[in-house]
């Protein structure tokens, strides 16, 4: 284990939480911008204006203008929308599918725990891009199968995520006492097993929907995403490469869109897991 | 010789699944996969798709299907595109050189740099320094690699307008254009995990600096470089040869987009391509080769593992 050297120590009280509120300030203002794309944003994202083509920033259209005249910072509003809700359906059902998994695994043991590791170590052995595009491949381009071929490379993470600390939580003194005063198997994983996970999922939550917006992103930018006209920060990026010298904004302000998103996501992530375990700071 | 017989058996259980999960792929399309596959670009008669349907052994049972196609692989047999007719190990091979460059260079510089990275970055301490490492780090890791990848380009035209970046040259044609081709697409991919791994070098460093056998060199008078490189470097590279074998495969996927920044042909653009065309058979064995070589990297990782630390031998 890690000793934690006390200048280490000291510098995590002085700046954590500056840095913590930070961080949530920052993912808590852009998912509000997402959410409240359709009053926020300036124009019709879908509304072409021959004459105000490959635009670069003016008072009118803040970010510019698209190759088709749409105006940029409303199909980055709304495709940030598209982004954040496409990575947060897939990571919160591969928390609850291979969360599901890892406890079960740590709970009963035996059979049940090696089948269900095999079946997650299976999964986990395809590079996780390779995997979700062949999962597409099989669904059809979109924005429903790029959710759930993210929820699929995402859910042995979480079960192997889980299942070692609960392995040890089940194993302690107190889960051993409720079960010796007849708690139930629910009772046990709910009110004894979750709590003492919650640390360790709320980080892993963070940082996973950090590199599934960059998934989602990477997806659509090989058009295997969110379909045109609907607009998405990968399709947009990818659109604007076509224009790149004739205009880069597009590129730009979707690449940058992203990043954002990404950063303060993991920046979080990072932050949450140094206060809520100073033992692990800077590791990954 | 226990440990290698452990992870063998490991390797081939895993193996197993991976072909089972890939053979699947297939099976499980929503709908008539094979109506799906002639739909692309062809008239659909039953004639046609009843034909199609027994080249694929689709008309056989599951477990007979998996068998014989299984069976097949095991003789390098993954069969034929639908459309061109060529065997698809031939199509894989024709890609595979830019894809496999791309990645070793970025292995390279992202490996490379990040040992000296790290051991610098685990000498300087201070509030200020910690700050902007933390921010730098993640930076690194959220840069999404084909938006770097747009604005390398961008910059660089816009610099030196006369500099032809895009496509791949192969090395044995012209070594100095196939580097110069693949320098900046690398960086790109390798940025990443080069955050990851400085900061996993420095968090080790600083873990290996604190033990006792560190004190004990000092007292012995070693010097600092001494104890430095030999002690605690070599110590905290441990952790680093694990992750570095998980990274290959986020570097493999990873290529496959860049690639698409850089218009390289490689492994990216033929399963974009087989995507598109719902070239199955295509798709299937080009997942299956870079799973099959991802999980012998991991192999061989391991291995070296224990080579380097005899802990985990028992």
């Amino acid at each position: 284990m890690t000793l934690v050297t006390s200048s280490a120590t000291a510098t995590t009280r002085g700046r954590t939480p500056l840095l913590l509120k930070l961080a949530a300030g920052a993912v808590i203002a852009l998912t509000l911008l997402a959410a409240f794309a359709p009053l926020l944003a300036p124009h019709d994202p879908l509304a072409q204006n021959v004459l105000a083509r490959l635009q670069g920033p003016t008072t009118a259209h803040w970010l510019g203008t698209d190759q088709f005249g749409r105006d940029i910072l409303s199909r980055v509003l709304y495709g940030m929308r598209a982004s954040l809700g496409i990575a947060a359906t897939s990571v919160f059902a591969a928390l609850v599918a291979g969360g599901s998994l890892g406890l079960a695994a740590a709970y009963y043991r035996g059979w049940t725990d090696r089948i269900v590791m095999r079946l997650m170590d299976v999964l986990f052995a395809f590079p996780l891009m390779l995997l979700a595009i062949g999962i597409i491949a099989m669904l059809g381009p979109g924005a429903r199968p790029t959710a759930i071929s993210i929820a699929i490379v995402y859910t042995p993470i979480f079960a192997r995520l889980l299942r070692g600390p609960a392995l040890v939580i089940v194993t302690s003194d107190y889960v051993m006492s409720a079960r010796s005063i007849g708690a139930s198997d629910a009772r046990i994983i709910f009110s004894h097993i979750l709590p003492n996970l919650a640390s360790v999922i709320l980080v892993q939550l963070s940082l996973l929907l950090s590199s599934a917006i960059l998934v989602e992103a990477s997806l659509s930018f090989l058009g295997l995403g969110t379909q045109p006209p609907t607009p998405s920060l990968g399709m947009m990026l990818s659109e604007g490469r076509n224009m790149l010298l004739l205009s880069p904004w597009a590129a730009i302000f979707s690449g940058a869109a992203i990043l954002a998103i990404a950063f303060a996501l993991n920046l979080l992530g990072d932050v949450l897991r140094d206060t809520l375990d100073p033992r692990l700071r800077g590791q990954r | 010789m226990r440990y290698l017989r452990a992870r063998l058996i490991d390797l081939v259980v895993v193996a197993i699944g991976v072909s089972i999960v890939t053979f699947l792929m297939i099976r499980l399309i929503p709908g008539d996969a094979v109506a799906i596959m002639l739909g692309a670009n062809t008239e659909i008669t039953p004639d046609r798709i009843a034909e199609l349907r027994s080249r694929l052994g689709l008309d056989q049972s599951i477990v007979a299907q998996y068998f014989s196609w299984a069976g097949g692989v095991l003789k390098g047999d993954l069969g034929v595109s639908i459309w061109t007719q060529r065997p698809v190990t031939e199509e894989i091979a024709s890609h595979v050189w830019p894809t496999l460059q791309l990645t070793l260079l970025s292995l390279v510089i992202g490996a490379g740099l990040a040992v000296p990275l790290g051991v610098l970055m685990a000498k300087l301490r201070g509030r200020g320094f910690e700050l902007v490492l933390q921010i730098g780090a993640v930076a690194g890791l959220t840069i999404p690699s084909f938006w770097l990848g747009i604005m390398m380009i961008l910059v660089v035209t816009a610099l030196l307008p006369q500099v032809q970046m895009l496509g791949y040259v192969p090395f044995f044609e012209h070594p100095l254009g196939n580097i110069l081709h693949l320098i900046l697409p690398a960086f790109a991919l390798a940025l990443p995990l080069l955050a990851n791994l400085a900061r996993l070098v420095r968090s080790a460093m600083l873990d290996a600096l604190q033990q006792d056998y560190i004190r004990a060199a000092r007292a012995r008078g070693a010097s600092e470089a001494s104890i430095l490189f030999k002690h605690a470097l070599r110590n905290a590279l441990i952790p680093f040869v694990t992750s570095v074998g998980i990274n290959i495969g986020y570097l493999l996927g990873g290529a496959i987009v860049v690639e698409q920044v850089f218009a390289i042909p490689g492994l990216g653009q033929l399963i974009l391509g087989a995507v598109a065309e719902r070239n199955y058979p295509l798709v299937q064995a080009e997942i299956l080769v870079v799973t099959f070589a991802f999980l012998l990297v991991n192999f061989v990782v391991d291995l070296l593992y224990a080579a380097i630390d005899p802990r985990v031998r028992q």
